[in-house]
């Protein structure tokens, strides 16, 4: 009988490499699924892990996909240390997004001269807002009713999904876009302030990893992080010292929807420029994974959201590049978080063999 | 056991930095291929397909992907196609687009509506290449749009469900109410009256193009609703499939789904791509390409309604085959005036026949049809 065994002391060096452990078992697998499909493993890894960071375009854009990431990581990761399952920021991004876009249709209808970075400014306020609102929802009924974070946050996704879909397809649909569900495109000075003349990455990535410095400073500096922290590992220690669960409930969520909104107001008032019911895009999922990748650091955070955003883009180059099949991007990051979850699990316990008694 | 995988790991990844190395040397020097071709034997056309769903959906994306095979077969080694799937609607399809043309296509194919802002920008920047858009309305010097008049199949459709029916209520499951879609609901009702004018529409939403169990769902609750005929203008095979479940009748929609659901099956309206594919890559390859916008039906062969079940009476096929004819020759419409919408207003006056600028305004349903159009107004 194959028996799992708490270790005593579960190595600190290993805890730090089982990402990377993980990563390259993924890498393993992967390269194993490329020789079964008949594709050169050399070939088809080049083309996930290298080709994405080839060029500046290449760059730029792998940079655009991970913004999105690295913000809703960052909150999920305070979530998770205090032991908050917030699963559903894909709905707080999308009501972040749904805020910001209402701001840019506004500003476009009525033609309002607004300097391009006081809009941007505004944008990611009212995505915050948004996005903080949506999550508060779930806060309040936990802390209120005791209903499960988990089921609350992932039904709220579809919620605000429908609450999108009803925006475009009803009061905010272009009147002159012959009845498809979107909205006019915004005028040019919503969009987020561009870096590079001629490529789409926007101020929205400098704001990612400014947050990623203070999410850093907050968790490991300063005393309302630890606060927050304490209650995950140990409930009992939290309440002995006096911490509240409550005001732990209420910042983490507060401040991972406000992240998840501000990711959704970057992703609408930039790359997309309008409202369209194909807003949700699976970040606010995705971020899970990369918030357990990256060890729920904030540097971790940053790194893993431009591993899985590799990922994301070299499934599509991998398509016209060597005719692979899109779901592979899929299956890579679903071998990451498992074989992550499996290298946990043997560093914090070991495996025996025993006897049947 | 931890160890040595790790080290074999290890040298994998050694080895893969090694290869990598390589394959980033061999790719630095390659230019951009000369577009004066060499005489003996010329770079083949790279043409690049860009898909809304996986290409095993059986339904929208099969059917496109079966057309650029046809292309490709017809063209030979004049041509080499690629092809991304399941690209969403939204700003991933830029990227895309993009990378699709630095990797050297001259003609891209986006074969979604959502795709056409994409389409619209990155066409901006490479006047040298050839976009073209399906079911889009935006188009530029090197833009155009394609689509299939899919509403004459859903009217053919319409005539073997108005026959077939015994209940008298046939189902539809709708994507999104756009003018498109609302044609097909009108064409596939009016196509039943013509045969049964006792027939009624009932229709559900999914709101998505492929979500196999959403329309399975809506396709129950249709035939809870005493629907016997089902349609979708969804691109799987799930209303089908259900509708055999339940020993209902319903189509295949896209290309030929008759060996999904061999009970429930009555026909499929199939869309061959493969036509339009030709011409448009024929028309780059002998510099004819021009900027218009086609539209091709029954006529032309685009849409085809095909493998009628056997089972159906020969009365009705005759039915099906004479609407057909009168499509072709052009005597027979799907939108024929009078037409009434539902709530008795006429959208057609008598004797006038749909035209183009009439079918991209379709914002209502026929009279026949339940319910009405979702909209916030």
């Amino acid at each position: 009988m194959i028996v799992l065994e708490a270790r005593a002391a579960p190595s600190r060096w290993m805890s730090v490499l089982s990402p990377v452990i993980a990563l390259a078992i993924t890498i393993a697998v992967a390269a194993l699924l490329f020789a079964f499909l008949g594709k050169s493993p050399v070939e088809g890894l080049r083309i996930f892990l290298v080709e994405p960071f080839h060029g500046l375009r290449g760059l730029t854009e792998l940079g655009l996909k991970a913004t999105p990431l690295i913000l809703i990581s960052l909150g999920l990761s305070l979530c998770f240390r205090s032991n908050v399952w917030n699963i559903g920021a894909e709905g707080q991004y999308l009501v972040g997004g749904i805020a910001a876009g209402w701001l840019a249709l506004t500003v476009t209808e009525g033609q309002i001269a607004i300097p391009q970075w006081a809009f941007f400014f505004l944008a990611v306020v009212a995505g915050a807002i948004g996005g903080a609102i949506w999550a508060s929802i779930v806060a309040f009924l936990r802390d209120r009713f005791h209903a499960n974070e988990i089921l609350v946050s992932l039904m709220l996704v579809y919620v605000a999904n429908l609450l999108l879909s009803y925006l475009v397809f009803g009061p905010w649909k272009n009147p002159e876009g012959f009845n498809f569900p979107q909205t006019v495109n915004f005028a040019a000075n919503t969009d987020v302030p561009r870096l590079l003349r001629g490529m789409r990455l926007n101020a929205g990535f400098v704001l990612s990893l400014v947050t990623a410095v203070v999410a850093w400073f907050f968790m490991f500096r300063t005393l309302g992080g630890y606060k927050l922290q304490v209650g995950g590992p140990a409930p009992a220690a939290s309440r002995y010292a006096g911490f509240s669960a409550r005001s732990a409930l209420w910042s983490t969520l507060l401040i991972s929807g406000a992240l998840a909104g501000v990711a959704g107001a970057l992703e609408v008032t930039g790359p997309m420029g309008q409202l369209t019911p194909h807003v949700a895009s699976g970040y606010g999922f995705t971020a899970i994974i990369v918030a357990f990748v990256g060890r729920l650091h904030p540097i971790g955070c940053v790194l893993g959201s431009f591993v899985l955003s590799s990922f994301l883009i070299g499934g599509e180059l991998a398509q016209s590049r060597i005719g692979l099949p899109s779901a592979l991007s899929g299956v890579f990051q679903g071998v990451l978080l498992f074989s992550l979850l499996a290298c946990d699990t043997l560093i914090l316990s070991r495996v025996r063999w025993r006897r049947s008694a | 056991m931890n160890r040595r995988s790790s080290l074999k790991n290890l040298a994998l990844i050694a080895v893969l930095g090694a290869g990598t190395l390589l394959a980033c040397a061999k790719e630095e020097p390659k230019k951009p291929e000369a577009p004066v071709a060499a005489p003996a034997k010329p770079e083949p056309l790279k043409v690049a397909f860009v898909y809304v769903g996986p290409v095993g959906d059986a339904g929208w994306t099969f059917a496109h992907d079966l057309g650029r095979k046809y292309a490709e077969s017809k063209y030979g080694d004049r041509i080499k196609t690629t092809f991304v799937e399941k690209v969403p609607e939204g700003p991933d399809a830029e990227r895309v687009i993009r990378d699709l043309v630095a990797q050297g296509n001259k003609v891209i194919f986006a074969t979604s509506f959502g795709f056409g802002d994409s389409m619209e920008k990155v066409a901006k920047d490479f006047p040298d290449v050839y976009f073209e858009h399906a079911t889009g309305y935006k188009m530029a010097p090197n833009l155009r749009v394609y689509e299939g008049r899919f509403y004459e199949d859903a009217y053919l459709a319409g005539i073997v469900a108005g026959e077939m029916t015994k209940t008298n209520v046939i189902g539809f499951v709708g994507s999104f109410p756009i003018p498109e879609v609302l044609r097909n609901i009108n064409a596939f009702t009016l196509g039943a009256l013509s045969v049964n004018p006792k027939v009624k529409t009932k229709v559900v939403w999914v709101g998505s193009w492929f979500d196999p169990p959403k329309e399975a769902e809506a396709a129950q609750s249709l035939i809870n609703q005493k629907a016997d005929v089902l349609l979708q203008n969804t691109d799987s095979t799930a209303v089908l499939q259900t509708a055999e479940k339940n020993g209902k009748y319903a189509f295949g929609w896209d290309s030929d789904m008759s060996a999904f659901a061999p009970k429930a099956h009555l026909g499929s309206a199939r869309l061959n791509w493969g036509l339009y594919y030709d011409k448009a890559i024929g028309d780059v390859l002998n510099k004819t390409w021009k900027t218009e916008a086609t539209k091709w039906g029954v006529k032309e062969g685009l849409p085809e309604f095909v493998a009628l079940a056997t089972f159906i009476p020969d009365s009705t096929k005759k039915k099906v085959e004479d609407a057909k004819a009168g499509m072709k020759a052009g005597t027979v419409a799907a939108f024929q005036g009078p037409l009434l919408d539902n709530t008795g207003k006429e959208v057609l006056a008598k004797g006038v026949v749909g035209d183009d600028k009439w079918n991209g305004a379709v914002n209502f349903y026929v009279k026949g049809v339940e319910g009405k159009v979702p909209s916030g107004k």
